[in-house]
């Protein structure tokens, strides 16, 4: 991105104040500096850490920040977040600045472009849906390109146009200094995208439509900065027809070749982590460092990095989660959040402390005045223009509605701040002018216009995005559904895109996959089983939750009575039960200390109650007592628990018998003797659950005989005890031959509560979906936050 | 008349007959390729080519709400039919497990059991939605076509079930 001032003068600008209030503290200091003359116990040595301990500071304001901000639920859903931020920091900007009168922390482009907008970028490109994407990429890349050129080229010209005309006054100008701005100006910004958009919910089609324009013109951005850098240093004069084409070609290069480095590294990652079974601590580490590099890569061969690392994260992704564990896949997760979350906040804030800079104020209202009201009218124009023409290729249509959210979600942010503080004050003289009206426009679109979306698109009833849950018959449906119209497009010989889509999901299943993706994971993944054994968990866990709120895991149908009662304790519980229940469940530690004395002792006391029968449960069929527990720590191995697989196992068994109590009229009930058979064979047996267990091989028979558990009918009593043989006597209606279906127990009660209060981490960021095995020691409260269920789109 | 009604341009229908005598190698009926013994026709004429192939259109931008109700109940429909194989109105369980099974069929590793499984539990699902709560000895004999509407409620079907009849040059003979 041009020139890149020494590293050294930004860290002297940044450290300016805290040197300062150094130094008329630690006077004393000279003393030291020459030789003690005695020793000192303690010493102030503010110099030593000085660089580390700013950083850490200032990031520690910034997430205070964030904390005092939702104290209050009022302010939050008004104003976005980033405004709040802008706001902040101009205070905080104002105070350093009365403090001091120097103006010592800025927002300065290389620590912007090597470390808060990385991040961020990554983290979109990682949890894009791809689909939504690519079924949109052409009107993505229309928007990105035509736009952005379309978008610069205007406002730079009409700018010039307005100069001549002599409003703006006397400036050391040319019309290659206003290109240069326009073309900065003009680029919708990514950051501020995200940081409005996520707050509005707005249809994801639409989201992606803007959001996927942000990041892609990078490259164009890219490309006309550099082009109209370059031209402004040799001067107008030079110029001649051969630099403009040598502009165009390389556009092309630029893009490409950013894309071309991310898809390269995406393979390297995707590779990388099909080996890194034995060291899955550092498996996260190697999703964040190989992104990043592809990230410098494409920025020290000047190609797009924001393209590049884009696309490493919207292509990695599918193999990556597919080899990683669950535990890492959590951990790349919630890292990438945290990281970008927090680079948003600072960015925001350093915005608003950097505007608080006297030395490079100039204001010339007419200059900024009319900038404000080009962008905004040429982005609709262009907007407008492109939509018409994109209406006629485009089967879903854009509407009005959505073409007014888009041109008024066109936001510029923080890169086009960087851009305009990187660039030559020698070159461009009027550099502070360019830099004073950046501000102004980045301010306003990100406070005004973030303030105003929400109830725009309140107004315009714009189709919001709905969270559903995921279903399982939807991703059926989906599935046959595409079949369907990929064999269409096939019969009416139109090369359509779901014919395309259904090629390039050939080739991925028969060598991508094969190459890049651990062999586990290549059999066991698949959506639609996905699904399944994410809503089994989520059942489970809901079933789980349900027993903590009714007091006990026992709603069962005790084996004497028939109907389904939800048994009233009106018996006061021991409180140990509970306590032990619940403790249990939200233990975080894998290791789980329960003394189970208690129970059993419980249980040899009671007999033929629901107690025994719970109690029973618990200790025989999912928590093993682990009174001799010696929890190993090491820091390079995560010791896998061999209890937690009998855990696991224990628990589908579990499952899998409640399923087989299922009372079925129609169905005639006997072949026990089979049952028995297949019984034993499974509890002889020590099955692996790949999901579940990340070293996992796939067991030999019948792995998914364990993900039954996904009916609802986890009401339902097969906690009976072992020596309950009733239930042999029930058929499961898997090895029926009926066509009926029986619904569960559980599907005739209420539909349990599903713990629905969770709390996504960004609520728009559309989110990863889990595969979170269900570590029995979790507690089923943080559990559920860990459910980001991927949309599912069909 | 069929014609009319089934919202075909005249240049779409000259384009599907010249990919239906490609198809058919110039025969007036197409075979059933499949030959499955549950397919409910041995052969189709160039008509009923059309009729299937108008469930395809993409929505105009000028139909009202209850053209576009009508639309989309068409599309459901077909849909409906293609799951329901023995055309008695209901999808029931064996018929499901069938259509699972052949869309998991592609994945070599997953067994058979797995598919049945996840049918069982989509139906379950169904069951759910559907009818709600359920008597212990009610039996949910079959998805009905309102079931199945209720089930596609939240998707949007209009937009997504179409082809796009813009690119006239026929490719390669499928198959």
């Amino acid at each position: 991105r041009g020139a890149i001032p020494a590293r050294g003068k930004d860290r002297g600008r940044l450290l300016v104040l805290p040197a300062a209030l150094a130094q008329e503290k630690s006077s004393g200091d000279h003393t030291a500096v020459s030789g003690p003359h005695f020793f000192q116990i303690v010493s102030f040595k503010w110099h030593h850490v000085q660089e580390p301990y700013i950083i850490a500071l200032w990031i520690l304001v910034a997430s205070l920040a964030k904390i005092v901000f939702h104290l209050s639920h009022k302010v939050t859903r008004v104003v976005p977040e980033s405004a709040l931020l802008i706001v902040l920091g101009l205070f905080l900007g104002g105070i350093v600045w009365a403090a001091d009168h120097i103006a010592s922390f800025t927002l300065t482009p290389n620590v912007f472009f090597f470390y808060l907008l990385p991040p961020i970028v990554l983290d979109a490109g990682y949890f894009m849906p791809n689909k939504l994407f690519f079924g949109n990429l052409g009107t993505i890349l229309l928007y990105a390109v035509i736009g952005t050129v379309w978008n610069a080229a205007t406002t730079g010209m009409s700018l010039y146009g307005v100069y001549l005309s002599g409003i703006m006054g006397q400036l050391d100008i040319g019309l290659l200094d206003f290109l240069l701005f326009g073309s900065l100006i003009a680029a919708v910004d990514p950051v501020a995208v995200l940081a409005v958009f996520e707050e509005v919910h707005v249809n994801e089609v639409l989201f992606i439509i803007v959001f996927g324009e942000s990041l892609l013109n990078d490259a164009v951005t890219v490309v006309l900065y550099n082009v109209f850098d370059s031209f402004v240093a040799m001067g107008a004069d030079n110029v001649t027809g051969v630099d403009c084409v040598k502009g165009i070609v390389s556009f092309f290069v630029v893009s490409l070749g950013g894309t071309f480095v991310g898809i390269v590294f995406a393979f390297l990652l995707s590779l990388v982590t099909r080996f890194t079974k034995h060291v899955r601590i550092i498996e996260p580490g190697f999703v964040f460092v190989i992104s990043y590099l592809s990230y410098l890569t494409a920025e020290m061969l000047s190609l797009s990095a924001i393209l590049a690392i884009t696309f490493c994260g919207v292509c990695c992704q599918k193999y990556v989660k597919a080899n990683i564990c669950d535990q890492s896949s959590t951990t790349v997760r919630y890292t990438m959040k945290m990281l970008a979350s927090g680079s948003e906040t600072i960015i925001f804030m350093f915005l608003g402390i950097s505007a608080v800079n006297p030395d490079i104020w100039t204001w010339n209202t007419a200059f900024i005045l009319l900038t404000l009201v080009f962008i905004s009218v040429y982005r609709v124009i262009g907007v407008v223009i492109q939509t018409w023409v994109l209406n006629h290729y485009r089967v879903v249509q854009l509407e009005i509605i959505d073409q007014v959210v888009m041109s008024y979600g066109g936001l510029r942010g923080a890169v086009a701040f960087a851009l305009v503080a990187l660039l030559d004050e020698k070159k461009v003289k009027e550099k502070n002018l360019f830099v004073s009206t950046t501000i102004i426009v980045v301010f306003f679109t990100v406070i005004f216009q973030g303030l105003t979306i929400k109830p725009l698109v309140q107004w315009l009833k714009v189709k919001r995005s709905e969270h559903r849950e995921p279903k399982l018959n939807e991703k059926l449906h989906g599935r046959a559904f595409d079949h369907i119209l990929s064999a269409v497009e096939d019969i009416s010989g139109q090369i359509g895109h779901n014919y395309l889509r259904d090629k390039w999901s050939n080739f991925d299943r028969k060598i991508l996959s094969k190459v890049l993706m651990r062999r586990s994971a290549q059999k066991s993944r698949d959506q639609i089983l996905n699904i399944f054994h994410e809503l089994n968990l989520k059942d489970a866990i809901s079933y789980v939750a349900e027993g903590e709120r009714r007091g006990s895991l026992a709603f069962i149908r005790s084996s004497s009575t028939d109907n389904m009662v939800n048994v009233d304790f009106s018996t006061p519980r021991p409180s140990t039960v509970e306590a032990s229940v619940s403790c249990l469940l939200r233990e975080k530690a894998s290791s789980v200390c329960l003394d189970m004395q208690a129970l059993e002792q419980r249980r040899k006391s009671i007999r033929d109650t629901e107690d025994t029968v719970t109690h029973h449960t618990l200790q025989q069929y999912l928590y093993k007592p682990r009174q001799e527990h010696i929890h190993l720590y090491s820091r390079h191995e995560i010791i896998q628990n061999e209890d937690e697989k009998q855990d696991k196992e224990i628990f589908h068994r579990t499952m899998r018998k409640r399923l087989e109590s299922f009372k079925s009229t129609k169905l005639g009930i006997n072949q026990p003797k089979k049952l028995n058979k297949s019984h034993k064979r499974d509890r002889g047996q020590k099955r692996r659950n790949s999901n579940a267990i990340p070293n996992g091989k796939i067991p030999s028979e019948n792995p998914v005989q364990d993900f039954t558990l996904k009916e609802k009918g986890i009401d339902n009593p097969a906690f009976s005890a072992d020596d309950d043989q009733s239930i042999y006597m029930k058929f499961p209606p898997w090895l029926s031959d009926e066509d009926s279906v029986v619904p569960s127990q559980r599907a005739r009660v209420q539909l349990p509560y599903s713990p629905d209060n969770f709390r996504r981490l960004t609520p728009f960021r559309l989110s990863n979906k889990s595969v979170d095995s269900f570590l029995l020691a979790d507690g089923p409260e943080e559990r559920p936050r860990a459910f980001l269920p991927e949309t599912t789109h069909m | 008349e069929g014609l009319a009604k089934s919202g075909i341009t005249l240049e779409q229908i000259e384009h599907l007959h010249r990919r239906f005598k490609q198809i058919s190698g110039d025969q007036p009926t197409l075979r059933n390729l499949r030959q499955a013994p549950d397919g409910l026709a041995d052969e189709i004429n160039f008509e009923d080519f059309l009729t299937i192939m108008s469930y395809f259109r993409p929505v105009e931008m000028n139909m009202d709400e209850e053209q576009l109700d009508h639309f989309r109940k068409e599309k459901l429909k077909f849909l409906f039919h293609m799951y329901d194989s023995d055309n008695d109105g209901k999808i029931t369980l064996q018929e499901y497990r069938k259509v699972v099974e052949e869309l998991l069929s592609r994945n070599p590793h997953l067994e058979k059991e797995s598919a049945r499984s996840i049918a069982d539990g989509a139906m379950m699902e169904a069951a759910s939605i559907c009818v709600g709560q359920m008597e212990p000895d009610q039996v949910y004999e079959g998805i009905t076509f309102e079931d199945f509407l209720k089930m596609w409620q939240g998707i949007d079907i209009d937009t997504k079930m179409h082809v796009r009849f813009l690119n006239m040059e026929p490719i390669a003979h499928c198959h």
